[in-house]
């Protein structure tokens, strides 16, 4: 494994390194120590290699990722794994506000409880949460999984669309357009699957699924209230 | 009995287009939605005029003597800036709002005239990106397509706050332009009406955004000019944040800029008209020691080539077009104009661009209607319209005594109305006196 150290390089020296491996390298190991909540930590790799962050990370680390699987041993920031199109992104601890935002593709795990707007915009990413959510989590959700095994914050889900809610405890509330729908043995089994790919150990049958009423997906006179 | 036209007297406060408009949300209980820019007069351009070269300045040879067109956009931090060839610019339109064709004529005609075009609220196209040499890339709330892949083959980056039809509000767009195509770009069904996130998904506020433009630099190698697209509303407060954030370039959209789709009291009543606009930021560049360092491309209401002149005489770097090029490519042309009638409209009054029934072929993704905008014929078309433009800013700018189009400045105008001196802070004729400004 190599090891690259952000008390000793700047996260530009970092981010170059890691940007430049040939497509065929046989460096695929690498830690990343000292973060001090540095931003933009390992943003933009490109190539399936593996990268351990040790420490807390600050704002957008893993953004964009595709490809690479980038574990982060504490605590993470805004914006985590922003925009993911593939690979897997794991935070041992927290992570903030609109983790996996807009995210495409790809996996990204958080052991502890991510804040508001996790999943905000996630466009196919599938994201599993082992504590709790804060308040408007999947906000306009288009696809992807979204697993929460603790609860929600209040207007989970609101105007989602095509995206899916699994959710074991309790939501504050539901947003605009969420509804929740009958879990099916295939639902059980897509969720045990992402379990799994998460290695987060919970029950299925303990869950239940949200998703979109669709009836805000075109002007309609009588939704005025919704809005 | 027969009715006396004279003693048909109008009501200024009913005209005909608001009993129109009452009785329209009276049979369909919602806001209007169109395409189009504000229809409402409103200070501009026109308002000035150049003070040609007389015995206290001396002019250069109008068809003889050089007068350079070149800028070079976005050098303060980005290792490969953009080099135009002329100081205007193809403002942001999405593959969506138009059709195909559309942006590829936006793309050949930019590339012929050596300057830039831009995507839209949606990603980007092979067709967009194979027609045009200079390509800038729009980060949008929505995200829509956005992708590391295209970030990194883009030009330029342009991270979108606002736009001057709705500052404020978010993209639309409606479900018959919602096609199998445009769906899967944007990861959304087929013929909803896609409204648009108005706030970015993973950061707010001007501190959040110095940290979200690093991330994109970090992840294209700080190669890339970032520019910050705002529409004019709070210009005086808003240019110097996205100056500390960190912006190679400011894009200032005025009132008068066009959109795809928003509502109609959005287009005629959120913010301010360029010409204000214009002069606060220049201001406010000025007072950070930033003017010609961070450049500053000006869009909203932009028609000619003097435009053109009185926007880079302000202080403007270059200009972005957008209503203006669709018009060079057809848009209100009167061609097909029984497909004008069936929209209610007619040539030279259309804002249909919602509708998605573009009988000219351009904001469509109809492909009976698309085949009717050829991309060559019609890139040759804005072409032409911007070499117009370019000859006709080079006609001004030499006029009063300038080798280069940003060698103009306020001292070469005056204003003829008093509203246009207070807003552009320039001399109303004949007097030395601005509105408003300290003596």
């Amino acid at each position: 494994m190599i090891t690259l150290d952000l008390q000793d390089s700047s996260t530009r020296e970092v981010n170059r390194r890691l940007h430049r491996l040939a497509p065929d390298t046989n460096e695929t190991a690498w830690r990343i120590t000292n973060p001090q909540g540095a931003h933009s930590i390992a943003a933009g790799l490109t190539l399936p290699i593996s990268v351990e962050v040790d420490g807390h990370v600050g704002y957008y680390c893993a953004g964009m990722n595709k490809e690479a699987c980038i574990t982060v041993k504490g605590h993470a920031g805004q914006g985590l794994a922003e925009n993911i199109m593939s690979g897997t992104v794991r935070v041992t601890g927290n992570a903030s506000q609109a983790a996996a935002a807009s995210g495409h593709g790809g996996l990204v795990v958080i052991e502890g409880d991510a804040s508001s707007r996790c999943g905000i915009s996630m466009k196919g990413v599938d994201i599993v949460v082992g504590g709790s959510v804060g308040h408007m989590s999947a906000f306009m959700a288009q696809a992807g999984h979204l697993v929460i095994c603790g609860d929600a914050g209040p207007d989970l889900g609101d105007s989602i669309y095509e995206a899916v809610i699994y959710l074991r405890g309790k939501a504050a509330s539901l947003g605009s357009d969420c509804v929740e729908k009958e879990m099916t043995a295939a639902h059980r089994k897509t969720l045990a699957a992402l379990l799994k790919r998460a290695e987060v150990d919970a029950d299925p049958a303990e869950f239940r699924r949200y998703g979109s009423a669709r009836q805000l997906y075109n002007f309609k006179i009588d939704n005025v209230g919704s809005y | 009995m027969t009715v006396d036209p004279r003693a048909l007297r109008p009501s200024a406060s009913f005209p005909d287009p608001v009993i129109s408009e009452i009785q329209r949300a009276a049979r369909e209980g919602l806001y209007e939605i169109r395409g189009f820019g504000a229809k409402r007069s409103l200070p501009s351009f026109d308002d000035l005029v150049f003070l040609g070269a007389s015995v206290s300045r001396y002019p250069l040879e109008g068809y003889r003597e050089t007068c350079e067109t070149d800028v070079v956009i976005g050098d303060r931090f980005a290792s490969k800036p953009l080099e135009l060839k002329i100081p205007i610019t193809i403002a942001g339109m999405s593959f969506g709002a138009l059709g195909a064709n559309a942006k590829e004529a936006l793309g050949r005609a930019a590339t012929e005239m050596g300057t830039s075009t831009t995507t839209g609220d949606g990603g980007m196209t092979d067709e967009e990106r194979n027609a045009s040499d200079q390509l800038v890339y729009q980060v949008l709330p929505s995200r829509y397509g956005l992708n590391p892949d295209d970030l990194r083959r883009a030009d330029a980056i342009e991270i979108v706050l606002g736009q001057g039809a709705k500052p404020g509000g978010g993209g639309m767009l409606l479900g018959l332009k919602i096609t199998e195509r445009v769906a899967a770009m944007r990861t959304l069904p087929q013929n909803i009406d896609q409204r648009s996130a108005c706030r970015h998904p993973d950061w707010t506020g001007p501190d959040d955004l110095t940290i979200k433009i690093e991330e994109i630099r970090e992840i294209t190698e700080w190669e890339k000019p970032v520019y910050v697209k705002i529409g004019a509303t709070r210009t005086a407060y808003d240019v110097p944040l996205a100056v500390k954030a960190g912006a190679d370039a400011i894009v200032l959209d005025g009132m008068q800029g066009g959109t795809g789709a928003t509502q109609d009291v959005f287009i005629e009543h959120v913010g301010i008209p360029t010409l204000p606009a214009l002069r606060q930021a220049v201001e406010a560049l000025q007072e950070l020691d930033m003017h010609r360092k961070v450049q500053l491309i000006v869009s909203g209401g932009i028609r000619s080539g003097a435009d053109v002149a009185k926007a880079l005489a302000m202080g403007a770097d270059a200009v972005s077009l957008g209503t203006a090029a669709l018009i060079a490519l057809n848009c209100n042309a009167p061609l097909y104009e029984e497909d004008y009638a069936a929209l209610g409209t007619a040539p030279g009054f259309c804002h249909h661009c919602q509708s998605g029934r573009c009988p000219v072929g351009i904001a469509t993704q109809e492909p009976e209607l698309e085949e009717r905008l050829h991309p060559e014929h019609a890139a040759q078309r804005l072409r032409n319209y911007l070499a117009t433009l370019v000859l006709e800013a080079q006609t001004l700018a030499r006029a009063c005594g300038k080798s280069h189009l940003l060698n103009l400045e306020p001292e070469d105008m005056v204003a003829l109305t008093v509203e246009a001196a207070a807003m552009a802070g320039i001399p109303l004729a004949g007097t030395n006196w601005i509105p408003g400004a300290e003596t």
